[in-house]
């Protein structure tokens, strides 16, 4: 390789990245499996009368994307970091945030992206007024990078830890909040036939806020882990 | 000008600045003792009641300036811990993380003391209101915090990880306070207002900043008691402290 640019170094993460998990396709539907199975549990656990779980259906729906979310972080550093990759990661010449930032577009691409594949199953399912869908989509679309963004940032910080889960749970989850909120809202009030534009813009505030700023907290964190 | 940064750069020396700290100990009781008692005596013996919630309303000189303390104590937290990531002052790291367990006791107090006094105005003992539910989420930063440094054992590493935390915290309160309050409000509006004409009668008012004076003069001696302890530890092993043990 001639070429030692920026944007072939973002452009081979991405596609080695891409490559692992094709090749590991248990570990990648597993988050997904997760989702389903949270949802699922929901009826069963609070009754099957459909205008409770048509009320629920955004929260529930949303709660759950950001626990898979969560599960599936650990994945996103936890190799690399065992076989030693993330340390040649960090000797690049390159700007690490943005190396960091190939590595979060992998994992969105892997257990964020899906997630849109079953919600409107999902959604169906729990009896959303099909007027909801369509926004649904669309948060998932503006908030599940935010959640993949902030959760590296996390997980960069417990990577060097043993039993990093619990708390990884305790650093991400807070910071999760607003997003919850804004999406769950959106999708609530979309069922219901009113205008989400600022709902949606909000989220997607939100979603350039996370992509300018956390790559740089994530590459600190990744440099006091591994030192 | 350049007496204090030669003040400062000197305050930033472990020995020196334990020394500095055990002078200014006794001074900042006193004050805090003075300030403590004179506020709770306004606050609870000539502060008349409030119209409409009698006096239960006195709670508010614990719940307020815990209230503001919890926020106070956080930016304190993430600045020093800022000033350490920078300049790799050990004494900033510390500051920063031996605040942690104080700013969440002001919190958890802040959280409790509303919740009491949420039961006689609301008729519950919690609300899924906007403040409460952000304050109880700052309860969750701060106890990531905390959970974040007990789990690493460098301690030096431990503290940068911690100040980085704490960093993506205070971006984030404004966002997680505002989402909050956009989903949900049933608090009372701020009755304390720097540049309005404040909406409480002033025997009510003073006692109230007096509290707060002496809240943060008990943070600052917690946190010098705390900054002393955690200097004896991580320098165990220095020619200062085995000096001040010997001398003991």
């Amino acid at each position: 390789m001639s070429d030692h640019s920026l944007s072939t170094a973002f452009y081979f993460l991405l596609k080695r990245d891409l490559t692992l998990s094709i090749r590991r396709r248990a570990e990648a539907v597993n988050p997904l499996l997760f989702f389903v199975i949270v949802i699922t549990l929901f009826p069963l656990g609070v009754g099957a009368r459909p205008q409770l779980l048509q009320a629920i259906a955004p929260g529930v729906i949303w709660v759950a994307a950001l626990l898979a979310t969560m599960l599936s972080l650990d994945s996103m550093f936890r190799s690399d970091f065992e076989d030693g990759s993330l340390e040649q990661l960090l000797l690049s010449a390159h700007p690490v945030s943005v190396l960091v930032l190939a590595k979060v577009g992998a994992h969105w691409l892997v257990t964020g992206a899906p997630l849109m594949l079953v919600a409107p199953l999902l959604a169906a399912l729990l009896g959303l007024p099909s007027q909801g869908m369509l926004t649904l989509l669309i948060t998932l679309l503006l908030g599940t990078p935010v959640l993949s963004l902030i959760g590296a940032i996390g997980v960069a910080l417990t990577v060097g830890l043993r039993r990093g889960g619990i708390i990884l749970s305790l650093l991400v989850l807070p910071l999760y909040v607003p997003i919850l909120i804004f999406a769950s809202n959106a999708v609530e009030l979309a069922a219901t036939g009113i205008s989400v534009t600022p709902q949606l813009s909000l989220l997607a505030a939100l979603l350039a806020l996370a992509l300018t700023l956390a790559p740089l907290p994530t590459a600190a964190a990744l440099r006091i882990s591994l030192s | 000008m350049k007496m204090i940064t030669l003040f400062f750069h000197r305050l930033s020396s472990p020995p020196y600045f334990y020394n500095f700290a055990g002078k200014l100990l006794p001074w900042l009781t006193v004050l805090c003792l003075a300030f403590l008692l004179t506020g709770l005596y306004g606050g609870l013996v000539l502060a008349p009641a409030d119209y409409q919630q009698g006096d239960s309303f006195r709670i508010i000189y614990i719940h307020v300036p815990s209230a503001w303390m919890s926020l106070f104590i956080y930016m304190v937290m993430a600045i020093s811990g800022g000033i350490g990531l920078v300049w790799r002052i050990k004494l900033s790291e510390i500051v920063a993380i031996c605040s942690a367990p104080i700013g969440a006791t002001f919190t958890f107090l802040a959280l409790v003391t509303g919740s009491l006094w949420g039961k006689p105005m609301w008729g519950t003992w919690w609300v899924w209101d906007a403040r409460l539910t952000s304050e109880l989420i700052l309860l969750f930063l701060y106890l990531g915090v905390i959970a974040l440094y007990s789990a690493i054992d460098d301690k030096r590493v431990a503290a940068r990880a911690t100040s980085i935390l704490a960093l993506v915290g205070v971006v984030n309160i404004p966002i997680i306070h505002y989402s909050v309050e956009w989903w949900n409000t049933l608090h009372q509006g701020a009755t304390v207002t720097k540049f309005d004409k404040p909406s409480m009668h002033i025997d009510m008012l003073v006692p109230l900043l007096l509290m707060a004076v002496a809240f943060k003069l008990y943070y600052m001696i917690v946190l010098l008691l705390r900054t002393r302890c955690e200097l004896l530890i991580r320098e165990a092993n220095s020619k200062w402290v085995n000096e001040l043990v010997e001398s003991q």
